[in-house]
């Protein structure tokens, strides 16, 4: 399948958590000069951002996310604050990648173009209903094989495109510590759909996703009590990516894994330790998985806004009483289609 | 270390050999010429062979291998009318070899693979990657984005709940093919010179709830979890349909996986399949199959098992009878299948005594799903 990615259809959207976005740019120039992109400055970063010129970019502060949103319950700082950039995207596609990763390089030796792939993936169907053993059956030199329904060979649209690292790995803080010396050196070449049913951890590290559909459920809910600017201070992007798989199972969307990586830098590796002692997240996914998992939308949802909103409403009937996270989260997935409805719900 | 391989020059710990915990089932109808690859990989194991039509050819073994071996004949022999459920003119005759085998895990392999080599040029011993995966757990309860998490250089991801990273034991280790790709027969008529050369170092667990269309090329599994379920159905002669036999195999063992908490892995090992089959013979055989692929499907995702079912047997002549009832009313030939199917599990425990081991086995591995 040929894919043609226009210009004037994706925005990239990039959190900056630190000042000195010059090597990020550099390293992404060839992927992302055709582009727009908004550059959300997270609220908490005192000193000036650096940007290379010769891009379209915009950059948006504290004082805009203020001045467009008001007094909002949604705390827009640390990573969080790259939601706000999907908000003032006007664009179909939005494609995010964290400030400390350079490009990939594949085995081959080329580097990878993050931002093709990702639109790849979005651009051919999921298959959701049934595993293919070859993986992604619209890759060139695949199909679907022998056993596999013609009747679900049609697929469906992806709305989520969930993207690898290599070198510094997306890890919880406990297991950065025991391993600290392990990096990601395997380089799987495949992008595969995430099946009907199945839940998983998606990364805010590198994705993509069509933000007209799925806009509304691109939010930051979940916010744990010492959240951190390192990844593995935060659990807001696990629980987007849950909510947001719910919705897609429930609606009939896809959701794939798998390529493009990136090459994260192993600027946070060391700190870890830091963050054991008080890491939240250790329990909460224990009972944030089985609510996931057993969550049954009803068939009256038929946009990705009602979904949102019968989701927060069972989150805080379900969830809320196990603890005030959760009732936190309702509050924030709630104020957020109010949000999406006033600022978000706009295209080109 | 005796009894186990060691990769030279790593750090990798080395995988044990299961020499007399594993035996290799091979069906074959013409020659065992592919061995010869395989010796290096193969030989310290025993080796059931089923031969497949007719039993007066005498199908020559290589030197050196132990092994036994089953024509029509020994099949009757052994099983007499319960031999109803084994097929014959089709490689589903296999499934006799996993009946008979007294040993706890089974690989089986198609007489037209041989052994491939990964990205570094390096032969690829796939017997020692199944072994791998079968002896490190499954993850069937969430997707883990960086796949086998209990592989070296690999791990959990961040959001992975710690109470599942012991994971569930693992039942099946599902390989895949480089050269020519396991296609249904109109594909292969429209794409006949494609030739899978993608390399996707990844092995990973299928989800609970998801189906996944299973290939008898390159299989093995845990005989004590899961064996009574593998059954490979009726095909070939004096049948209206072929090459479904491990298909309708992976849908019964996944739903029954499902149920007992048991895991089902994919991707590596890789080996080398060299033989394209006759499109137009193979678009006969699966004719019927591929109308009918679409009312078993849904079957098989809406089939559910009671609580009650807490062995394999138990689980598998509960989805008989559900087969019988449900996609009976498609053709009688299910209604057969159904009746093979019983009777299959009755074979399998009356040669397999100790099958109230298994049962206990089962139970204790694996808990029936609410």
């Amino acid at each position: 399948m040929t894919v043609e990615v226009h210009d004037g259809e994706v925005d990239i959207v990039i959190a900056a958590l630190q000042p000195n976005l010059t090597p990020f740019f550099e390293a992404w120039r060839p992927f992302f000069s055709r582009f727009h992109v908004i550059v959300v400055k997270d609220p908490e970063l005192a000193a000036e951002l650096q940007i290379p010129s010769g891009f379209d970019v915009k950059v948006y502060t504290k004082s805009d996310i203020q001045g467009l949103l008001g007094a909002t319950s949604i705390d827009f700082s640390g990573h969080s604050c790259r939601y706000f950039g999907y908000l003032v995207s006007r664009k179909k596609y939005v494609i995010s990648i964290d400030d400390n990763c350079l490009p990939a390089k594949d085995p081959a030796g080329v580097t990878v173009d993050a931002v093709t792939q990702h639109m790849i993936n979005l651009k051919t169907p999921a298959t959701p209903f049934f595993f293919n053993t070859l993986y992604d059956p619209y890759r060139k030199g695949a199909d679907f094989v022998r056993g596999y329904p013609f009747s679900l060979r049609e697929g469906v649209e992806c709305m989520l495109s969930c993207g690898l690292w290599l070198h510094n790995a997306d890890y919880d803080p406990m297991t950065h510590v025991v391993k600290r010396n392990q990096r990601n050196t395997n380089y799987v070449d495949a992008v595969m759909t995430v099946p009907l049913g199945a839940m998983l951890p998606v990364s805010g590290i590198n994705v993509a996703f069509n933000r007209e559909v799925l806009g509304a459920v691109m939010f930051p809910g979940l916010r744990i009590r010492k959240q951190g600017n390192h990844r593995w201070d935060t659990l807001e992007d696990i629980w987007n990516g849950l909510c947001a798989k719910v919705v897609c199972d429930s609606l009939g969307y896809g959701m794939k894994t798998g390529l493009p990586y990136v090459m994260r830098s192993d600027a946070e590796a060391g700190k870890a330790l830091e963050s054991l002692k008080d890491w939240e997240g250790v329990k909460l996914m224990d009972d944030v998985l089985p609510f996931f998992q057993s969550v049954k939308l009803s068939r009256n949802g038929v946009t990705v806004d009602g979904c949102v909103k019968e989701l927060a409403g069972i989150v805080r009937e379900k969830l809320a009483p196990k603890n005030p996270v959760f009732a936190k989260a309702a509050d924030a997935m709630e104020e957020w289609t109010k949000l999406w409805k006033s600022h978000g719900a706009q295209s080109a | 270390m005796a009894g186990t391989v060691t990769v030279p020059g790593s750090s990798v710990p080395s995988t044990p050999l299961l020499k007399d915990e594993l035996d290799i089932v091979i069906p074959t109808i013409r020659n065992l010429d592919f061995l010869e690859m395989w010796r290096p990989f193969f030989q310290p194991y025993h080796l059931i062979i089923v031969q497949d039509g007719d039993p007066s050819k005498v199908i020559k073994v290589p030197e050196g291998f132990d092994y036994e071996l089953y024509n029509r004949n020994d099949i009757n022999r052994i099983l007499g009318p319960k031999a109803s459920c084994i097929s014959f003119k089709d490689s589903a005759c296999r499934c006799f070899g996993y009946m008979v085998s007294k040993k706890k895990y089974v690989f089986t392999i198609d007489d037209d693979c041989f052994v491939a080599k990964d990205p570094s040029g390096k032969d690829i011993n796939a017997l020692e990657q199944h072994i791998k995966n079968l002896l490190s757990p499954s993850t069937p309860f969430f997707f883990n984005t960086l796949y086998d998490p209990y592989r070296e250089g690999a791990d959990f991801v961040r959001g992975y709940p710690f109470s599942l990273r012991e994971g569930a034991p693992t039942a099946v280790s599902h390989g895949l093919w480089l050269n020519i790709p396991d296609y249904d027969a109109p594909t292969q008529m429209v794409k006949p010179r494609e030739r899978n050369s993608r390399y996707v170092d990844a092995v990973l667990t299928i989800p609970k709830g998801t189906l996944f269309p299973m290939c008898g090329m390159n299989l093995a599994f845990d005989r004590q979890l899961i064996g009574p379920a593998m059954y490979f159905g009726l095909m070939g002669d004096g049948q209206p349909i072929g090459r479904y036999d491990d298909m309708w195999a992976g849908w019964c063992v996944k739903v029954i996986c499902d149920h007992l908490s048991l895991g089902v892995k994919t991707g590596l090992p890789y080996l080398w399949h060299s033989k394209a089959s006759n499109p137009f013979v193979n678009l006969k055989k699966e004719y019927k199959g591929i109308f009918w692929q679409e009312d078993i499907i849904p079957f098989f995702q809406s089939a559910t098992l009671s609580k009650e079912c807490d062995t394999v047997q138990k689980c598998y002549i509960s989805l008989s009878e559900q087969v019988r009832e449900k996609l009976g009313k498609i053709d009688p030939y299910f209604v057969k299948l159904a009746d093979a199917m019983v009777t299959w599990i009755e074979a399998w425990d009356e040669l397999n005594p100790s099958a109230a081991a298994a049962s206990d086995v089962a139970a204790e591995n694996g808990k029936a799903a609410k």
